[in-house]
């Protein structure tokens, strides 16, 4: 890469920037007679801030984005993130004025086709989760998981049945998921997986008793099988009095093709900034709805949008709600996109999407299980987990492999997750890269596996053409920089 | 079930997905889902057909038409979400795809352009809030409050917090919902009676600055009040009064957390905003989210790592400080521009506009027959009328010129109306409002 000088060199922090007397925004005027100050005591008298000219922000910030890789830029193949093209009529949407500029609580009569919309979007993931009802005020995917283990505890508690304390979580779950189960109160009991990757069933037995509040499981797998014990699974758990919350970050593989209500799931969340193509951001934001069975509905975070006879719309409050998880209503603006999104692509561009992101992933497993150890060696869905285990024995792990792609121009897959596979090296291709790109990331792990033989070293010390190489992370946690600090004179 | 539909957002055709299913040995997509149950796969999908980008432009302008934007006439709606000006620059920086289609920064190799802008958001963050530490960002506001709240309890492994009734309503129940399975005790009372209700069982004294009304509390006498008894100050603030306001930090605050909206993010019926969340350096393995660190890679050359992660979720699972993981990244993005742009003098001539203008509407409405100032008081851009009639009623009569009163807020005051002047509204407008106060003669 590159070093610029001056303006663009990005080494150089704002603060260090910083001339005094140099503007970037010109203010207007006062048009008003100046009031008082208020009391001395309430008034800073120094802010910190840098200055700067408009020219030095623009060219200081672009050429820090220059610094990363993106879908935009770069195939970005990071299981269970689902990477997908973010398209931009989406964001062109999203900042309408009428959209962007409309204030929360202005009364309902001045934003009716924004609750209309969230209405119809509440409508839309209801259908592809076979659900009966849709709150859209949890802002990501984790947020989506509070909501909806609260809603867990909640019914269980207005049933009297306070004795559920405990919830179980497969071994190979996001760490959100317990996170989330703690958060709500409940002690987690990890369920092991079985030899082929679903979920143990002996194991589930034993749990399924009076103290389970439900499961929570993701569909497919984070290893990227769907699980085919699934329906068991719901019944033991049902039987026993629990719930089955559905984790929905991997719902890009079951588009039009299963829907968790009817496979037995209670309540499950989807991550619109995976499935249904809003922008990650650099993380975030993102928003995680969350859709529930007709038992559960009573419960849902508020607000909710409704719609009276006359076709007007209004927020509403569930009768036995969880209460407001977040300020307002939502992540509109991600809403709007994710309703572009559906309105654009309609059922049969939903089912191509599911059909198109596991073809690719499937190509993927079959192009590469000569050379990289595949532990379960069965159709997969969107993703494919290998294992390093083969690299490993010549002297090159997982995460090295993964950083040796980031030289040839591909991002890192997800590594070291599921932590039940050794070495995993988790690869969602998405169904919006063409062939010639799954072939050259293909031709790219091939040579890497030569390379772990040829030259182990090369492989070990990548990545070499970034713009930083391996960063030291223990020195950052042991002595932690979190903020710029004059120099010392 | 096979779909001849041809997306625009995916490339590959029907031959190529046959050539594609040859090389994996099937002969169609649908025994891709052999796994999945017969008697549940395919269910209907009772969705629309699929629509040309042209149609899309068409119905979305449609439905944001049926929506009255805020610069479409005189706005003096506030309570939360504040309408200010945002430098042109802000959205051209922020959606470049560089940044727009990034993932989170778990690569630092390959993500140093997301990384450096964080650590100057953690940077400007502290600055503002006169804290030692800023996080990478919260949800918005309100989540970002209620993380505080239990981190106060982590600290001091106390379960009882006192909450100012001047606490956003929308604030408090978010923060009833993040501890309603914690064991979380937590007493809603007025300002004036926290001393009486804080005991060696409380973890923190949770204020908001400017309160909720539009008042400036006195947060040196809360910080005095908490710290006696061993308790936490936690303080949410409006980031953008902090151009001329004396910060929570200043006073002896512990957590301070707010909602960035104001800073460079539109208003957008209430979201994606970005919560603040600082804090004094003893605290930060408490803290939850994310945290961005300054090293050094192998050749000696700085870069920014995220730091401090076995607090997160995805290496302390159940025991993590939070279960956040997606946050607002972009948001922080755009409240760093923003920040940058506004900088030292136009952030403090930003805050001053507002709290000039406000200052004018409120003594020029005051003066209204049968009008009057609910509070005495300092306050910064937003302040509560009492009002001789019901304020949904005048706020209909002003819609009716085009003009968005304020929040009704005679649950607390009688007939009163919360209303804020920002930056945005000019005299006229100002004048305009308090001409069509008064019910027509």
């Amino acid at each position: 890469m590159l070093n610029k000088g001056g303006n663009r060199d990005t080494t150089r922090l704002l603060m260090d920037r910083s001339v005094p007397g140099r503007v970037g925004v010109v203010t207007p005027g006062l048009d008003v007679p100046a009031a008082p100050l208020p009391d001395a005591a309430y008034l800073r008298d120094d802010l910190p801030l840098p200055e700067v000219s408009e020219p030095e922000v623009v060219q200081y910030f672009t050429s820090l984005s220059q610094l990363n890789f993106s879908i935009d830029t770069h195939f970005y193949p990071l299981g269970s993130c689902t990477m997908k093209y973010n398209p931009k009529i989406n964001d062109e949407v999203a900042f309408l004025p009428g959209f962007a500029g409309i204030h929360p609580q202005q009364p309902a009569e001045q934003s009716q086709g924004a609750l209309e919309l969230l209405y119809r979007l509440q409508d839309f993931l209801t259908e592809v989760t076979g659900m009966a009802a849709t709150s859209l005020a949890t802002l990501a995917g984790a947020h989506g998981e509070l909501g909806g283990v609260l809603m867990m505890r909640a019914y269980h508690l207005a049933r009297g049945d306070s004795g559920r304390t405990k919830m179980g979580i497969p071994d190979s779950a996001h760490g959100t998921n317990p996170a989330s189960a703690a958060m709500a109160g409940f002690d987690v009991v990890t369920i092991p997986s079985d030899a082929d990757g679903n979920t143990d069933l002996v194991a589930l037995r034993e749990i399924a008793t009076d103290d389970l509040a439900g499961v929570m499981i993701t569909l497919p797998s984070t290893l990227g099988l769907f699980d085919t014990n699934i329906l068991e699974v719901c019944q033991i758990v049902h039987e026993c009095g629990g719930l089955v919350y559905g984790d929905g970050a991997n719902m890009n593989a079951l588009l039009g093709r299963a829907k968790l209500g009817e496979l037995g799931f209670d309540v499950c969340h989807l991550n619109l900034h995976k499935t249904f193509s809003t922008p990650h951001g650099g993380g975030g934001p993102g928003a995680g709805p969350v859709c529930c069975v007709e038992n559960l509905a009573p419960y849902l975070a508020a607000p909710v949008v409704a719609v009276n006879d006359a076709g007007e719309y209004s927020l509403a409050e569930p009768d036995q709600s969880i209460g407001k998880i977040s300020g307002f209503h939502g992540n509109f603006g991600v809403l709007v996109r994710a309703y572009t999104y559906i309105r654009t692509l309609g059922a049969a561009g939903l089912l191509s999407i599911s059909g198109n992101a596991v073809l690719n992933a499937n190509y993927i497993m079959e192009s590469l299980k000569d050379i990289y150890e595949l532990p379960y060696d069965r159709t997969c869905m969107h993703e494919v987990v290998f294992s390093a285990d083969r690299q490993r024995e010549r002297g090159v792990s997982g995460l090295e492999v993964a950083k040796r792609l980031l030289d040839y121009g591909f991002h890192a897959p997800t590594m070291y997750f599921p932590l039940i596979v050794h070495e995993a090296l988790m690869i969602e291709p998405t169904e919006s890269e063409t062939m010639e790109t799954l072939d050259a990331f293909i031709d790219a792990l091939r040579l890497i596996d030569s390379e772990a033989t040829a030259e182990p070293e090369l492989v070990q010390h990548a990545p070499h053409t970034t713009p930083v190489s391996r960063l030291d992370e223990a020195t950052a946690a042991r002595r932690p920089v979190l903020r710029w600090e004059a120099a010392a004179d | 079930m096979v779909t001849n539909f041809q997306s625009h957002y995916i490339p590959n055709t029907i031959a190529e997905q046959d050539d594609l299913l040859a090389a994996v040995g099937l002969s169609s997509v649908d025994e891709l889902f052999s796994d999945i149950p017969d008697d549940y796969r395919n269910p209907p999908l009772r969705l629309p057909d699929p629509m040309s980008e042209l149609e899309i432009q068409r119905e979305l302008g449609e439905m944001a038409g049926r929506n009255r934007p805020l610069a479409s006439g005189p706005s003096f709606l506030g309570a939360g979400s504040y309408y200010h000006f945002i430098p042109s620059i802000v959205k051209a920086v922020m959606t470049r795809g560089e940044f727009l289609t990034a993932y989170t920064p778990y690569q630092p190799e390959v993500s140093q352009g997301t990384l450096q802008v964080i650590f100057e958001f953690q940077t400007m963050i502290s600055a503002l809030y006169g804290m030692e530490v800023a996080n990478a960002g919260m949800y918005d506001g309100a989540t970002s409050l209620a993380e505080a709240v239990l981190m106060a309890c982590r600290v001091t492994r106390r379960q009882q917090v006192v909450v100012s009734d001047t606490v956003a309503p929308a604030y408090r129940q978010v923060i009833a919902t993040y501890c309603q399975a914690q064991g979380v005790a937590i007493d809603i009372v007025p300002t004036a009676d926290i001393g009486a209700n804080v005991t060696e069982a409380t973890a923190g004294v949770v204020a908001q600055y400017p309160n909720f009304y539009g008042g400036l509390d006195d947060l040196a006498g809360l910080a005095a009040t908490a710290h006696d008894d061993g308790a936490l100050l936690v303080v949410s603030a409006d980031p953008l009064a902090m151009g001329m306001l004396k910060p929570p930090g200043g006073f002896g605050a512990d957590i301070v957390t707010g909602e960035g909206q104001p800073i460079g993010i539109p208003p957008s019926f209430g979201g994606p905003y970005l919560g603040l969340f600082s804090c004094k350096q003893q605290y930060i393995r408490q803290m939850p989210s994310r945290l961005v660190g300054r090293t050094t890679d192998t050749r000696g050359r700085t870069g920014y790592v995220l730091t401090l992660q076995t607090r997160e979720q995805h290496i302390r699972r159940e025991r993590a400080t939070s279960n956040i993981c997606t946050n607002e990244a972009l948001y922080a993005l755009a409240s760093t521009i923003y920040l940058a742009a506004m900088g030292r003098n136009g952030l403090r001539q930003v805050a001053e506009l507002c709290y000039h203008k406000a200052h004018y509407a409120a003594s020029a409405i005051a003066g209204l027959d049968g009008y009057s100032l609910a509070q005495s008081g300092e306050f910064f851009q937003e302040f509560v009328v009492s009002c001789p009639e019901a304020p949904a009623k005048i706020n209909r009569r002003l819609m009716e010129r085009n003009i968005l009163g304020g929040l009704d807020v005679s649950d607390r005051f009688e007939n009163g109306m919360l209303l804020c002047v920002t930056e945005m509204n000019s005299r006229q407008d100002i004048d305009l409002l308090v001409g069509s106060l008064p019910a027509a003669k």
